[in-house]
């Protein structure tokens, strides 16, 4: 069990009750509006999951994820957008078979870069592999150069902000401000009605956990002990021979795609997909999720990314001046007091009780030591 | 993995090195020579340059001038981690160890193997490593530390850590920083004791201000003084130097 490439002991019921609460306890307790809700949030889930790697392990800061969730997101919704734009459905435009926004912006005929965008096997393709590669390119000309720390996070947040621009002021290309809207269908599928909301929203599940199986398997790799070094003493891991450039773009891209595969899940839940989701705002709330999770955390990121967007659904809904400012407040609170987040507070306070208690049952002779019961001690 | 072709070849050769900050020259002009398993010992005042001369041997800083040829190699013109491959470990002044791994951790990161992001994913903890890495926690007196966090270890054992991530690369040259610097005399015995043991079959480069410590250790002594070598030679014949007493030894 200690040789497993993935998980210890108590790491897999950590996983396993995630998997409860995700694929049992929600869909039975919520109705599909409130599910097709969590999905929303589970697909900044994600992101939360990619900064757990980067920012929590390797350190690398990144203000920037919106971008790979916009990227991905906008890869799936092309995809989406063309099938829903077929020559029937758009034969009230003046070139019919080409999108609607194109349409408005007088383009006569499909860019070059769109028509790719029919084959779904193309399409799942650049879901990872364009964020992937824009991250290497970013990565490679960043950290080869030993940009770090501050100027990193600064130049991914210019990033995010110049990706935005470039959304809304190619309208005709991109849909511009208001995005790609009215995604119907998934290969001949309707991606609206009820039911197919509950399937999206296990398949994004399986998504999230086939993710987190490879966050595990990254981090209980002697590359995961190397993130950790290299944060701490990074001239120490150089003059080890290690090549530290090449250890943060592979933590920086493989964020990435994590981030834009919770970007096209967010298309495909949601409907839509728009550059409000690519700029600067939330790619901060993206780290704030992760900081209040606990960004050393894979599951408390996920925890944490839920969380504050259930505080976020609610109070924006009585306070919408308000929320802002309570974001910012928790992420300054966390930061001070609870440097690791919710799974910080679960570690130095929720656990040693657990143990304790179970400790102190397993001691009366009569007690309840029911096995079941035994196997919930943790391992360590 | 040796090509010595030459009989007589010198491991390290630093010619006419010079690095100058905003013209300030830190290391002027400088040339000195290391045999093969020679213990050399680089004393000075401070701000001779004697932790720039490791910088630039190691490629943390790149030189203005001038060659180091190590086994034939150029290293003014390689990177930091090729130069490790090439044979060369250094130790930092401060411990430079990773404080929220466990002992173990951090001499299996120092193992030469694995060392690209595809080998650090792949890498096994197999019967190799474990072996190695027991071997040399024994050496540095750390073998009933292995699973303790690197950050509870005192002063002493953070420096013989550093040493023993050293060790486990196994490099042909050994650079060391002032590995006795803030350790108590018993640790500062011990480790004297774990140098001779380790210098064997290696040549070894040293800072250090300790003077009973540099008598010990080594073979020769260079002295540096404002980037330029004043004297080279024995300890005996340094100590008696008139130019070194002068500027060192003398107060």
């Amino acid at each position: 069990m200690t040789d497993n490439r993935f998980f210890n002991r108590s790491e897999l019921i950590g996983i396993l009750v995630l998997a409860v609460f995700l694929v049992v306890v929600l869909p039975l307790t919520l109705d599909v509006f409130r599910l097709n809700l969590v999905a929303k949030y589970l697909t900044y889930a994600f992101v939360a999951l990619g900064l757990v790697i980067c920012w929590g392990y390797g350190g690398i800061l990144s203000l920037g994820q919106g971008v790979f969730f916009g990227l991905g997101g906008y890869c799936m919704a092309m995809f989406l957008k063309l099938e829903a734009s077929s020559v029937e459905n758009t034969k009230i435009q003046s070139t019919p078979g080409i999108p609607d926004f194109m349409d408005w912006n007088q383009l006569t005929a499909l860019p070059f870069f769109w028509k790719p965008f029919h084959s779904l096997t193309f399409t799942i393709a650049a879901i990872v592999l364009v964020p992937g590669i824009f991250a290497l390119i970013i990565g490679t000309a960043m950290f080869k150069r030993r940009v770090g720390g501050t100027y990193f996070a600064i130049i991914t947040q210019a990033v995010a902000a110049i990706l935005t621009i470039l959304i809304v002021g190619q309208q005709g290309y991109t849909g511009g401000i208001n995005g790609m809207t009215d995604l119907r269908t998934l290969k001949g599928w309707d991606i609206r009605p009820d039911h197919a909301k509950i399937m999206l929203y296990f398949f994004e599940v399986g998504c999230l956990f086939v993710c987190i199986m490879i966050a595990q398997f990254v981090r209980h790799a002697k590359l995961g002990r190397i993130l950790v070094a290299m944060r701490e003493k990074e001239d120490r891991v150089r003059f080890s021979g290690y090549s530290v450039a090449n250890f943060k773009i592979f933590a920086f891209s493989i964020a990435a795609m994590f981030a834009a595969i919770g970007g096209a899940m967010f298309a495909l839940n949601v409907g839509f997909m728009s550059p409000s989701f690519v700029g600067i705002v939330p790619s901060i709330e993206m780290v704030i999720y992760t900081a209040v999770g606990g960004r050393l955390s894979i599951l408390g990121a996920i925890y944490g990314t839920l969380l504050v967007n259930f505080a976020k659904t609610s109070l924006s809904e009585t306070f919408p001046e308000l929320w802002l400012f309570g974001l910012g407040g928790l992420f300054i609170a966390v930061v001070l007091a609870f440097p690791n987040g919710l799974a910080g507070i679960w570690s130095d306070y929720v656990q040693p009780r657990i143990d304790r208690l179970i400790a102190s049952r397993k001691r009366k002779p009569d007690g309840w030591t029911d096995s079941s019961v035994a196997d919930g001690a943790p391992a360590e | 993995m040796l090509i010595g072709h030459q009989p007589k070849e010198f491991l390290l050769a630093v010619e006419a090195l010079t690095v100058s900050f905003d013209g300030f020259k830190a290391v002027n002009d400088l040339s000195f020579y290391v045999d093969e398993n020679e213990i050399r010992v680089i004393i000075g005042p401070n701000g001779a340059g004697k932790t720039t001369v490791l910088d630039l041997i190691c490629g943390k800083t790149k030189a203005t001038s001038g060659s180091i040829q190590f086994r034939g190699k150029e290293l003014t013109r390689m990177k930091e981690n090729e130069i490790v491959k090439a044979g060369v470990g250094r130790k930092f002044q401060n411990p430079s160890i990773y404080d929220d791994l466990t002992v173990f951790e951090n001499l299996e990161i120092s193992y030469p193997r694995g060392r690209s992001v595809f080998g650090a994913l792949t890498f096994t903890r197999d019967a190799a490593v474990r072996d190695r890495v027991h071997e040399v926690a024994e050496m540095i007196f750390l073998k009933d530390k292995l699973n303790m966090s690197a950050d509870l270890l005192s002063h002493g054992q953070k420096q013989w850590l550093e040493i023993g991530m050293l060790l486990i690369q196994d490099p042909d040259l050994l650079m060391l920083d002032e590995p006795v610097a803030g350790m108590s005399v018993s640790e500062r015995a011990k480790t004297a004791e774990l140098l001779n043991r380790i210098i064997k079959n290696r040549s070894v480069l040293v800072i250090e201000h300790d003077m009973k410590f540099v008598e010990d250790i080594a073979h020769k002594v260079t002295v540096l003084h404002q980037g330029q070598i004043l004297s080279e030679g024995t300890m005996e014949k340094v100590q008696n130097d008139p130019k070194v007493i002068e500027v060192y030894l003398g107060h």
